[in-house]
């Protein structure tokens, strides 16, 4: 088997769109301190992903739309009677139980689930790879259209007020991004490891940046180098592939932060 | 026309009632200082002017066409957003390197602009955020505790500032202090708010008395003066001190 094999040139592309779109959105997660927020949602996608099967319809569709639900439920009540964090726990981890009982309702699908979880890239087709690429160009087309409203709100809300921006709105077209990239992304990296390919590129990029374009651009190379280098790795070591990818992040994020801690230790 | 206009405002926030019937005008070029002890819904009174909060009844009305350079208390920037002082000064608009540094040496912070917002120190970020206000040369200030973390010459300083921009660009100006007693001595009028208005009047100009020496020493060059609370009313939550305002009994 070369590894020009072309369902891994397929997993290649696929692993590239996702790295695209997380780069900027994981770099909001990250500055906005959303990160559990990306992982209540990714935990929500399973019962997505068991309606979709339930009701016969499309996976990403049945995703979209209870991510989409998730996220404007938890805009909605967040800071109204629960601090954000316990109603992001409940909301998760309900999203996944209810969602693993009502998949083991469905016949035949059990073995499937572990795709979810865990993502199957190197069962991407080329409908799916379709489908992926136009869910993560949409995705970085709405980041860059709403980019400076979305730093400024991140900077301060009431600045962005006094600037004429809704930070509201600006939020809820950030949820709908998150949720339209767990949409897309769930086949290839799978929901638990969907938000580590948000927040891990953008955490090691950190580090190596001065403004918050350049650390966006140095998370979506260290994204595309995590997944096409995880993608080869899980090749020659017989890895599972999405795990290898966030592992290669993972390690990468350890580096840049050691080598800028002694960086400063040497200036010092 | 005034510049604001607030009717019988009432806001409640989390079910609570936060202000109460306050009715406020401000004039053109107006300084005004808002004093109120903690809670005392005077963070509220200047987010109402913004828009970020909406009156549960009654109203806010500005002038048509009305700049605002606002200058929070302090930012919710998080340390991994990396953000140098010129790209801050670019959100949401680009602005030329030129108008940056004016406006940054308008409010004494010439030379930051390639520091990290997260490395400034309390007095820089003030600054900075002072000259983010400037950029759209605004016909009113609103300044949110902005001498807070700042010693008293560092308080008189910034005053000092305040009012060379005021001078300068004959903007009002509309600030919120925690301190119940000192205040700019530029002020034109002091509010004091608790839930509602409960006093208003001058500030006293006693930079010359030997209390005031006494209190501020003589380095803060008449920036300060101090505000005698006169209440007409008698109500119970109006929790600070009366007859506190000679002032001995602050050092």
């Amino acid at each position: 088997m070369s590894i020009f094999a072309p369902f891994l040139i397929r997993a290649a592309l696929a692993g590239l769109a996702v790295a695209l779109a997380a780069a900027p959105l994981g770099c909001m997660i990250v500055w906005r301190r959303m990160a559990y927020f990306g992982d209540a949602i990714a935990h929500g996608a399973i019962l997505g992903v068991a309606l979709a099967l339930g009701f016969s319809v499309s996976i990403t569709g049945g995703v979209l739309v209870v991510t989409a639900l998730m996220a404007l439920a938890v805009s909605a009540l967040a800071g109204r009677s629960f601090a954000v964090d316990t109603l992001l726990g409940v909301m998760a981890h309900s999203a996944l139980a209810f969602g693993l009982v009502a998949v083991s309702f469905i016949k035949g699908v059990r073995i499937d689930l572990m795709a979810y979880l865990f993502g199957d890239i190197l069962a991407v087709s080329l409908g799916d790879l379709v489908v992926i690429w136009v869910g993560a160009l949409m995705v970085l087309a709405l980041i860059a259209w709403r980019w400076s409203a979305l730093l400024l709100s991140s900077v301060d809300p009431d600045l962005a007020i006094t600037s004429g921006i809704n930070p509201r709105r600006e939020r809820l077209i950030l949820t709908l991004a998150l949720a339209l990239v767990v949409a897309v992304a769930i086949k290839v990296v799978g929901a638990l490891l969907i938000s580590a390919m948000l927040i891990i590129p953008a955490a090691a990029a950190r580090p190596l940046s001065a403004t918050p374009e350049r650390m966006a651009l140095i998370a979506l190379v260290i994204g595309a180098f995590a997944s096409l280098g995880g993608l080869v790795l899980a090749f020659y070591v017989d890895s599972p592939a999405a795990p290898t990818m966030v592992s290669v992040a993972a390690g990468l994020f350890a580096v840049t932060n050691i080598l800028a801690l002694v960086v400063k230790f040497r200036q010092r | 026309m005034s510049l604001v206009e607030i009717k019988d405002l009432n806001i409640h926030l989390g079910g609570k009632r936060v202000l109460s019937e306050v009715n406020f005008n401000l004039e053109t070029s107006e300084i005004v200082t808002i004093v109120g002890p903690n809670g005392s819904g005077k963070s509220t009174f200047l987010r109402a002017i913004i828009g970020a909060v909406h009156p549960s009844s009654g109203y806010v009305r500005l002038k048509k066409g009305l700049r605002i350079g606002y200058v929070p208390q302090k930012l919710a920037i998080d340390p991994t957003l990396p953000m140098p002082v010129r790209r801050f000064l670019s959100l949401p608009h680009r602005v030329s390197e030129q108008a940056s540094g004016e406006v940054l040496a308008q409010a004494g912070a010439q030379g930051l602009e390639n520091m990290q917002m997260a490395d400034l120190s309390g007095g820089q970020l003030q600054r900075v955020l002072l000259a983010r206000a400037l950029l759209n040369a605004p016909d009113l200030l609103l300044l949110d505790e902005a001498t807070q973390g700042l010693d008293q010459p560092g308080s008189a300083n910034f005053y000092r500032l305040i009012e060379d921009v005021r001078a300068r660009l004959n903007c009002a100006v509309l600030m919120v202090s925690h301190e119940l007693h000192v205040v700019m001595s530029a002020s034109d009028r002091v509010v004091c708010l608790n839930g509602h208005v409960c006093c208003q009047g001058r500030p006293e100009h006693v930079a010359s008395a030997p209390e005031y020496r006494a209190l501020f020493g003589s380095g803060t060059h008449g920036a300060l003066a101090l505000y005698r609370h006169e209440h007409s009313h008698a109500h119970d939550n109006c929790d600070h001190d009366y007859g506190h305002a000679h002032g001995g009994d602050e050092a």
